[in-house]
Parts: structure tokens; sequence; C-alpha cells
């Protein structure tokens, strides 16, 4: 990626300068590309995950938010302790937070939930970045080669489940490090959590794909992003259990796929008492990916060609 | 395989493009309209018309970009609507707008291309500094697009439009905003595609001198419709041919009816000693007029022979003056300049 042709020192050529020795050969053998049903998506996603490490700032951006929340409101809303200056001894206090949160401390219940909470914000900008490809003219020049159209989506999914999965790794060891419980961590554990973020984000990161694929307007974007992820957030049980919900709150919890991946990063992650069994949860969050990045792919044929 | 298999067989081997009676409409707007034209191999092909004709249009429906509302176009043999993939593998194109990925060197842009296109690295990174050095940028080939200015862009999409080695390229308005020298250059580019790669091109342009100086053919296009296409020779003498002037020393005879009846003669005015001739193909037409006036015993005393232009013709033909919608007269005419003396 590095391969220097010559150091660039020069502006502008000249343009008029005789054409040199340049006279290259047309190779008649110009049929030697392979152009396989999947060519070129490692090309699409690598580019766009360039332009993401080689902007480091975005990535810090889009820690601070997490971490705000992890330093606010899992150190200040300290469930545990306010029942405890009510005077109630310990194993009172934590017969408690086990009934309501499923574990007994705030602060691991809400890192968990932070994943959720990043997953949710990066594939979000999944759809912002069809609709930038799409302004600044990198969409036309994709569509004009024979790339599949169902690749440009799926590296576009890709794309924002690396993100997602790495800035999910990224927020868990700094919740660690702020004093997450990690006496139920296990291998398999972290693994299998890992697993259901990958799934979340690739039925999230094809679903704002998908409803980005036709727009040209970063607004729309932009407003379509708020409008969702909101409810998807707050609709679910990463920051406070279902439990406290007005009850018409818990239907709509009830069919958020993120309550569903919540339930069972903290089951895996932290051994909490899940509302589901993770065999449910899992399937859910399966089940959701499959579809929405099923249909994005099938929409890709009609949605991307006007 | 299955390529060789959507091949259309029946027409001529050298019809390229080959587009019956294509429409778009864009809600009420008809931005094409019934359009129907054949591109021969290894010619050079223009769209002629303002702006909002339907050039870029027709371009993308050529390319596979848009779907026809109604027609049928085979490009390289494939249908654009049953083989999309197969037509898109075997053409460039150069749209009108800026493609290019600004966070990448002009180099890594051209090998993304290649990679879409399936091309092994192996292959890909040798022609791309072929191809950076055919369009001279390969001083700049490792600085972010975002630093280029337009003509190092617009040489950047020439470049990516090469790289799957296409038989047939699409170029959309390639000198627009080009400033005199750069314009230059991509016509050069052009030529050498046509010449030296023996590439079939098809570019839209509004710019007359363009058309004129690059084009094999040219369809003059407006609303939509193909009003006239034909060699730029062609279109000017459908304005009513040349015109020759001869000076002979004797007024009398009167020998215009003698002219007249040459066969490429269309119209003959007597002023005094001198003949205001019409005539179709002047080069042509001009010794012929010599010599029947020599044969008649009168002596010719001076001869000029004037060309129609191909904004006569694009007047004639549209009832508009291009120039005048382009209304930079000045710099149509120093680019002219600057063209003669790059030529000689
Ligand atoms: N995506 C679109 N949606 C609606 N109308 C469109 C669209 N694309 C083109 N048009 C309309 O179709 C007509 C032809 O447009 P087109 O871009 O083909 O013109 P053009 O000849 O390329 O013009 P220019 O010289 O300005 O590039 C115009 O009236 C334009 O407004
Ligand atoms: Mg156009």
């Amino acid at each position: 990626m590095t391969e220097k042709i010559r150091s660039s020192t020069l502006d502008e050529p000249k343009p008029l300068a005789p054409n040199q020795a340049s006279a290259p050969t047309w190779p008649a053998s110009a049929q030697k590309a392979n152009t396989g049903p999947l060519h070129g998506l490692w090309a699409l996603t690598q580019r766009d995950l360039r332009k993401w490490y080689g902007n480091p700032i975005q990535l810090f951006i889009s820690l601070i938010q997490p971490v705000i929340w992890l330093g606010v409101f899992g150190k200040a809303l300290n469930f545990g302790s306010f029942i405890a200056q009510s005077g109630a001894p310990a194993s009172v206090t934590n017969g408690i937070m086990l009934s309501t949160f499923g574990t007994t401390s705030y602060f691991s219940y809400l890192a968990c939930g932070q994943l959720a909470f990043v997953v949710l914000f990066t594939s979000a900008f999944s759809g912002m970045s069809v609709v930038f490809d799409r302004r600044f003219g990198f969409m036309n020049k994709a569509l004009s080669t024979p790339v599949g159209r169902g690749t440009i989506v799926m590296a576009k999914v890709f794309q924002s489940v690396a993100r997602s999965t790495i800035q999910a790794a990224m927020v868990l060891i700094i919740a660690v490090a702020l004093g997450m419980d990690i006496g139920s961590f296990t291998v398999l554990g972290v693994a299998a959590a890992f697993g259901v973020v990958f799934l979340m984000a690739t039925g999230l990161s094809a679903l704002y794909v998908m409803l980005a694929l036709r727009s040209s307007d970063w607004q729309t974007q932009m407003a379509l992003i708020n409008l969702l992820n909101l409810p998807l957030l707050f609709a679910s049980n990463a920051i406070l259990p279902v439990k406290l919900m007005p009850t018409w709150l818990q239907y709509v919890v009830k069919v958020n796929p993120v309550s569903y991946s919540t339930d069972a990063i903290r089951q895996l992650l932290i051994g909490a008492v899940g509302t589901n069994s993770i065999a449910v949860d899992v399937g859910v969050v399966l089940g959701f990916a499959v579809i929405l990045s099923t249909a994005g792919i099938v929409l890709s044929w009609r949605l991307l060609s006007k | 395989m299955m390529a060789e298999l959507g091949r259309q067989g029946g027409e001529g081997a050298d019809v390229i493009v080959k587009v019956d009676g294509i429409s778009k409409s864009f809600g009420q707007i008809k931005a094409v309209d019934n359009v129907s034209f054949e591109i021969k191999q290894g010619e050079v092909f223009g769209f002629l018309g303002p702006n909002g004709a339907g050039k870029s249009t027709t371009i993308n429906i050529l390319t596979t970009m848009m779907r026809p509302t109604s027609g049928k176009a085979t490009v390289c043999g494939f249908d654009v609507l049953s083989h999309a993939t197969d037509v898109r593998r075997n053409v460039g194109v150069v749209p009108q707008e800026y493609t290019a990925d600004e966070d990448m060197t002009g180099y890594q842009n051209i090998l993304l291309c290649a990679d879409l296109y399936g091309l092994p690295r192996s292959d890909s990174k040798p022609h791309a500094e072929e191809l950076l050095k055919l369009v001279e940028i390969q001083d700049a080939a490792n600085r972010k697009v975002k630093t280029f200015s337009g003509g190092m862009r617009r040489r950047l999409e020439l470049a990516c439009g090469l790289v799957n080695y296409p038989k047939l390229l699409f170029l959309d308005e390639p000198t627009l905003g080009l400033d005199v020298q750069t314009r230059a250059a991509v016509w050069k580019y052009i030529r050498t595609l046509k010449e030296q790669f023996k590439m079939t091109l098809f570019l839209t342009t509004h710019y007359l001198e363009e058309a004129d100086s690059l084009c094999d053919r040219i369809a003059i296009i407006d609303h939509g419709r193909i009003i006239k296409v034909g060699s730029p020779e062609q279109l000017k003498a459908s304005v009513g041919g040349d015109i020759i002037v001869v000076g002979v020393r004797e007024a009398e005879p009167d020998i215009s009816s003698e002219i007249m009846k040459l066969p490429l003669v269309k119209e003959v005015k007597k002023k005094g000693a001198e003949y205001r001739i019409k005539a179709e193909m002047g080069e042509e037409a001009s010794p012929e007029i010599m010599d029947l006036v020599r044969s008649k015993g009168l002596h010719v005393t001076k001869i000029s022979l004037t060309k129609p232009t191909l904004d006569e013709a694009y007047l004639e033909l549209t009832g508009r003056n291009l120039r005048e919608e382009e209304g930079n007269r000045m710099q149509n005419l120093s680019q002219r300049i600057t063209m003669n003396r790059a030529r000689s």
C-alpha cells in the first residue's frame, strides 16, 4: 500500500511534454481478470477501514461517549450504595440488586450495555458512509465496474462490523480499567459475547446501509439515525432494566433486538441472571442479522441502479 | 464462457455499440427520447449538445448505470439490461463528475479500480504505473487526491477509466472546466488511445472545436433527440456546402448555367466578373470549376474556398447557437490559437 513510484516533488506535470517512451503495450490477455461473485469485497472493505484507522481522532471521539456514560452514570448512579445507604444489610442490598439488575454491580451491568451502545452508534454511520460515497461520486465509480451490487453492500456492512467489534473491545477494556467486575470472565464467555456483538453489528449495519442505499442526502440520514437510535437504545435494557419501565415500554423492549444482545452479553461476560436463556437471545440476534443482511443484498440489486 | 453465450450475433462484426430506440424519462422530463445510433469499431463518436440535452443520461444507460425506460442497446455485443456485468467488464467509463477517493493517493485509486475489475495485483501494479505515465501524473502518484488540481483529477479519472484495458471507452465531457493546456493534453491522450491502442471512443461535449477536431462522427443531440449524425465534414456540408469564389478576367460571357450543371455545385451567383458558387466538397468541386472556366476560354484571376464551420451547421440544425449559450467566445478563440500552436 505504500509503494513509491517516484518521490512527488513536481507540482503540476508539464501537459505538453513529448510523449515519452511511455507507449504501454495493451495486452491481448486483458481478460485474465478474475471477476468471481465476491471479487472486490476485500478491496472495498479495506478502503473504508483505511479511512477509519487513518483518522485516529474519529476513533477517539467515538469512544468518548461510552466513557462518559460509564464514568458519570456507571459511577454516579451507584444503585447498590443507594440501597446500602438506607441502612439495609449487604445481603438485602445484593438481593435487591440481583433481582432488579441480575448482578450486584450496576457499573458492570451498564458496561455490558455500553457494548450495545457503541455498536448502535458505529453501525448507524455505515449508512452515512454510503451517502458520502454517493455524494462524492465514488459510488458511481464502483457501480460502473463489474463488482457485484451485493458486494458493495456487504463491504459496507463488513467495514462497519469490524469497526463496531474493535470499538466494543476498546470499551470493554476501558470498563475493566474503571472497575468492571471480571470475576466471571472466561475465554469462552468473552469470545461468545463478541460473537453476539458481531451479529448485532451485522444486523444493524445492514439496516442502516439499506436505508441509505437510495439516498444522497446526509441530513435525512442524520435525522434517521436519531429517529432510530434513541428508541433502540432507551427502549432496551442497555441502561436500565425492563422491570423499572412502564408496561407499554416493556412491550417495545421485548421486540427490540438490542435487548436480546445485551441480555446475552451480560450472561456471557458477568454471569448475570438473564431475562431469557442465552439460546433464545442468540437465536433472536442471529435471526436479526441474517434477515437484515439478506434483505440488504437482495435490495441492493433494485436500489443501487436508477 | 457465460459471457460468450450472452453475445448477440447477427449484426456486422465492426459495430461495437448498437442503440435501438432508447428513451429515459424522469417523471415528466424526457431526458432521452427514442434515440438510435451505431458506433463502429475504432471510431471516435461524439455526442454534441447543450446542457441538459441528454448526453450524460445516454452514457449512463450505455454503461449500465441507469435502466432505459424503453428501447434496447447492445454494447460490445452484450445487452445493457440482460448482460450488464459483461458490458461493465468490457468498457471503460470516465464520468462527468470526479469519482476518485480523495483520501487515497492517485496510485492507490488506480489499484482500487483494478481490484474492482478483478485484475490481479501482479498485473495491476505495473499497469497502474503505465497509466500514470500515460496521463503524465506519475510525479504526483503518491500524493493524496485531495491535493490534486482539477486538471490532475481529470487525468486520474482518465487513467481509472483505462484500467481494465477497455476496447471501448466512454468519456463524458472529458475537458469540461479544464484550462487550455490540460485540454490540449486530454485531446492528445484521446488521439493516442485511438491511434496507438485502436480503441473505440464515445465522448460527449458541448465544445464544437472538440467535436470537430476529435470525432470521426458526431451526433447532434438536443432535447433528448438526435437531430443529425454524420462526420464533421458531412455536418458542415449539410449547411449547403462550401463557398467557392472564382474571379475571371472576362465579365462576359456568363457561364453560370454551365457551372450549375457540374454535379457538386448547388448554387451559382454572378456579380460582375466574379462567381460565388456554393458547392459540396469544395476541394473536389473547385478544380472541376477551374477546368470548366478554362475550357470556355476564360482566364481565372483568383479563386478562394471557404468551408462552413461546425458552428454554422449547429446553428442551422438546432436553430440555436451553442457558442452564445457558452458565452465565452474569447476563451474558445484563445483556445483555438493555443491548439494551433500545440499542433505545430
Ligand atoms: N437523476 C435524474 N433525475 C431527474 N432528472 C434528471 C436526472 N438526470 C438527468 N435528469 C434530467 O435529464 C435531462 C438530461 O440530463 P443529462 O444529464 O443527460 O444532460 P447532459 O446533456 O449531460 O447535460 P450537461 O451538458 O449539463 O451535462 C436534464 O433535463 C436533467 O435535468
Ligand atoms: Mg452531462
